[in-house]
């Protein structure tokens, strides 16, 4: 039997590292303990050495290769008497196309698509992408059920297959209009002291973005206090002449105030694209809206164009379309900037995520009568604590803080945002 | 929950009951199955298995009829009904002697006699047999309903075994008789149709729908109407029986068509027109138990309103099938079990079979019934006469139909009529049960010569796209 030799853990919360340098090369014979590469992980850089008496046979992962998943063979050690005819299966080395090949590519790319800058090729990403689809688990589904998918838009991922072994069928597709799927908790088993709960797909696709965002976009917050009495008094205003037709929130006059601000400081209305930095003409708000389960984050779109009534219809009719798990994908995925308000209860203040690949996130809390100083003189207001989690990669600090004073004068002066 | 003899009592030893006592068995629960008559149900006495030893010698026969085309002469056949009956009950006798092996292997108490249920006190269910003199009671957490049906008579006429036959008096003739008449062509009605008109008997066949096989497509239907025709079989469609009176030596029928009256007399009359499920002294009015249309109604788990109490089989909703109530005992078994991932049965990719000569098989929706859904369809059919293997068996009448959902490629409903149509029909069982759709039927690689290429053909029809036709 020929052994595999496994990435090494050089710690134990190692991951994946790159492997910088093979010490030996394929046919050497080793004994246990020869030192046969060098692998390298942010923190340190280690030594591996040999586990048994034998000859490299295979060499699975060539010099330099980065995120190689602990525990994956990284070469085949044939013992005594072995040849390499006898390994049935090689798992198979990936493209080995050396660094001067990729940028003898690069450079063939840019000279091709020179005048285009938009269609160049950029390898790092196919590349990240490659490594992303072989790490993602095959989906099974029934070729009716994927046809199904594919002509709803419906993404598979998302889908919980009530087949055998999970495998999505038709009538999985056709009950996922709502995103009740995305919720199904199974108890997988229930004791006095705990009850396990599977995670549904919905909580997973949560924890997913959640991390990525934490992990990948540089968060920084700014507070401000904002006094919402004029604000209250309007709105107080509008609602008593609605003859119950209509009732707006101060959610609602946020929304649209946020809307006005992004308007104004278009620098705060983006995204982070990797390669490119998108900014939105038009102001597509998330609305984090808390589902039985989870949350989601419907979309009031082109609030820049709507009135305050518009908005507060929007709203109610996403927010239950939301809590009845109807939503189509086009109502919440997308968005150019988002609002979680939990001053509904209580809360004071709070930080935000930010919901990639958007580049802030305004964390609302809730208006109460405080004290404040005007003018030297001890005064009672309504203030409520906003505060903005900007993607340092998209949104820097001062365009932050002026987004923040525009939308405290919007709060504070709500008439202007009939400009 | 206090202590009970079972986890599980199985009332009737058919298709159904047997098992769903045996599955509960390999999952650990002990069983017991009651059974009044006989190990094995109507199906394996007096149904499907026995008909099926019938048909052979039918098949046989036609055969020898026809062996000149083969380059055989064969004279001088005699016939010995006599013999064929009794290999029909021998091949029933058979198999309930193996199931009686089947539920002993597989440690299921076995009880003879009529249960009934009882209202107990406690939450456990408790089932009274009446059996030999004595009453026996026993306990159990859960009870499967599994008592089947039997044959509908009418209300002016009910089977007598002498010249008014229910199925089980036309399995077993004395004597062959010259003519008879058969209501009802459901599958029991043509294949009795089939077999008695082959061994020479002369039949009529009085439906009262507009068609024979009225659960079938039509063109499957037309095609088997033709053939019967062609053999000499009356078919009276459209047609009502109206009384029926008996003689000493036959039988006379008062049928209605098109407002005419006519009488009709044969020696024999046949009635195969559907069944009624046996719910009858059975207990069940003391519980919460829904009956419809004579059927007990369940969940889709096969649970009736009285929690713990289940029912599968010809005792629930259609369709009426053997293989329909196996599916269901060992589903609603596994329910009790607690097993993930269960779905319900999908009766629409229930398959059926009638095995008259030329055979009958189908899943699905007919295109009638497609079209009534407004379904947007794509149809293909490819006719027997196209297919080698077929020509060479020197049976090539038939036809293989498929229909296909327009807006997503999924199979919903394939109809055939021909040579072995009845082993063929599984290919499309699987087919739908994987949900596959056009393309992956199209790309399947069909070995040649078989009469299963004509199921590729008619797909490829379905698209335009047929290659032997």
């Amino acid at each position: 039997m020929s052994v595999n030799i496994l990435m090494p853990a050089l710690s134990p919360t190692m991951e994946e590292g790159t492997l910088s340098k093979w010490l030996v090369k394929e046919g050497d014979t080793v004994t246990s303990g020869d030192l046969i590469a060098e692998i390298e992980t942010d923190k340190a850089t280690m030594e591996v050495e040999s586990i048994d008496d034998g000859t490299i046979g295979k060499i699975l992962v060539h010099e330099g290769q980065e995120a190689v998943k602990v525990n994956e063979p990284i070469a085949i050690l044939l013992l005594d008497g072995e040849n390499l005819s006898d390994i049935k299966s090689i798992k198979k080395v990936p493209p080995t196309e050396s660094v001067q090949e990729i940028e003898k590519i690069e450079s063939k790319e840019k000279l091709n698509f020179s005048s285009d800058k938009t269609s160049k090729i950029n390898l790092d990403t196919n590349i990240n992408i490659e490594n992303l689809k072989k790490n993602e688990t095959r989906i099974f589904a029934s070729p009716l059920a994927k046809r199904i998918a594919k002509h709803k838009d419906v993404d598979l991922s998302l889908v919980n297959g009530s087949g055998p072994n999970g495998r999505i069928l038709k009538a999985d597709i056709e009950n996922f209009n709502n995103n009740k799927d995305l919720l199904q908790n199974e108890i997988i088993s229930n004791n006095n002291n705990s009850e396990l709960i599977k995670n549904s797909s919905m909580r997973k696709t949560i924890a997913e973005r959640l991390v990525k965002s934490k992990n990948e976009a540089p968060h920084f917050y700014l507070s401000l206090d904002c006094n919402i009495d004029q604000l209250l008094k309007i709105r107080s205003m509008i609602n008593l002449k609605s003859n119950d037709k209509y009732k707006i929130s101060v959610n609602d006059m946020i929304i649209k105030a946020a809307s006005s601000s992004l308007i104004k400081v278009p620098k705060a209305n983006a995204s982070w694209e990797n390669e490119n930095t998108r900014y939105f003409n038009n102001t597509d708000i998330s609305v984090a809206v808390a589902i039985d389960g989870g949350l989601i984050t419907p979309i009031i779109k082109d609030v820049q164009s709507k009135g305050l009534l518009e908005i507060s219809e929007d709203m109610k009719l996403l927010a239950n379309k939301a809590k009845d798990g109807k939503l189509l994908p086009e109502e919440y995925v997308g968005g150019s900037f988002s609002i979680s308000n939990l001053g509904m209860y209580g809360i004071k203040e709070f930080s935000a995520v930010i919901n990639p690949p958007q580049g802030a996130i305004l964390a609302v809390g809730s208006g109460e009568k405080r004290p404040i100083v005007i003018n030297d003189q001890l005064t009672i207001a309504s203030i409520m604590t906003v505060t903005l989690s900007c993607d340092h990669r998209v949104v820097d600090g001062a365009v932050g803080a002026q987004f923040l004073l525009v939308f405290k004068d919007f709060i504070e002066n709500p008439s202007l945002m009939l400009l | 929950m206090s202590n009970s003899d079972y986890d599980i009592i199985v009332i009737g030893g058919g298709p159904g009951g047997y098992v769903a006592a045996i599955r509960a068995s390999q999952l650990g629960m002990s069983v017991a199955l009651i059974e009044d008559k006989h190990l094995g149900g109507i199906c394996l006495n007096w149904g499907c298995i026995p008909t099926k030893a019938l048909l052979r010698a039918s098949e046989i026969k036609h055969m020898l009829d026809n062996v000149d085309e083969f380059g055989f002469s064969v004279s001088n056949i005699k016939m010995d009904i006599d013999k064929i009956t009794k290999r029909s009950r021998k091949v029933a006798s058979q198999l309930s002697a193996g199931i009686s092996h089947l539920l002993k292997k597989n440690k299921v108490k076995v009880f003879e006699g009529f249960a009934h249920l009882v209202k107990g006190s406690s939450d456990l269910k408790t089932v009274k047999i009446k059996a030999k003199g004595k009453d026996i009671l026993m306990t159990s957490k859960n009870v499967i309903i599994a008592t089947g049906a039997r044959s509908r008579n009418l209300p002016f006429v009910s089977s007598d075994g002498k010249n008014i036959w229910d199925y089980k008096s036309a399995m077993i003739p004395k004597k062959l008789p010259k003519s008879m008449i058969i209501i009802g062509s459901g599958a029991i009605g043509m294949e009795f149709a089939s077999f008695y008109n082959d061994l020479g008997v002369m039949v009529t066949v009085v439906e009262a729908l507009p068609s024979i096989l009225p659960n079938e497509d039509e063109d499957i239907s037309k095609i088997v109407e033709t053939n019967f025709v062609k053999r000499g079989i009356n078919i009276k469609t459209n047609t009502t029986l109206k009384s029926v009176e008996t003689f000493d030596k036959n039988v006379s029928a008062e049928i209605k068509c098109d407002g005419k009256i006519e009488t009709i007399t044969s020696e024999k009359l046949i009635l195969a027109i559907g069944i009624i499920a046996n719910t009858e002294n059975l207990g069940l009015e003391k519980f919460n138990i829904k009956i419809d249309k004579g059927h007990i109604i369940t969940n889709e788990w096969l649970e009736t309103d009285e929690k713990g109490i289940f029912a599968i089989g010809d005792v629930t909703e259609g369709p009426w099938l053997a293989h329909k109530a196996s599916h269901e005992g060992v589903l609603c078994v596994e329910k009790i079990a607690g097993h993930k991932n269960l779905n319900p049965i999908d009766k629409s990719s229930i398959p059926g079979c009638t095995y008259c000569r030329p055979q009958v098989a189908s899943i699905g929706l007919t295109e009638k019934k497609a079209n009534l859904q407004k379904l947007n369809i794509k149809v293909g059919k490819f006719p027997f006469v196209g297919n080698g293997k077929a020509i060479a068996l020197g049976d090539s009448e038939g036809l293989i139909k498929t229909i296909f959902n327009d807006d997503n490629g999924e199979l919903i409903g394939a109809h055939m009529v021909g040579p072995e149509v009845t082993e063929l029909i599984q290919g499309f069982s699987i087919a739908k049960k994987l949900e596959t759709t056009e393309h992956e039927l199209m790309h399947t690689v069909f070995p040649h010569p078989t009469l299963s290429e004509g199921m590729h053909e008619s797909v490829l029809d379905a698209y335009n796209q047929a290659i032997h036709y």
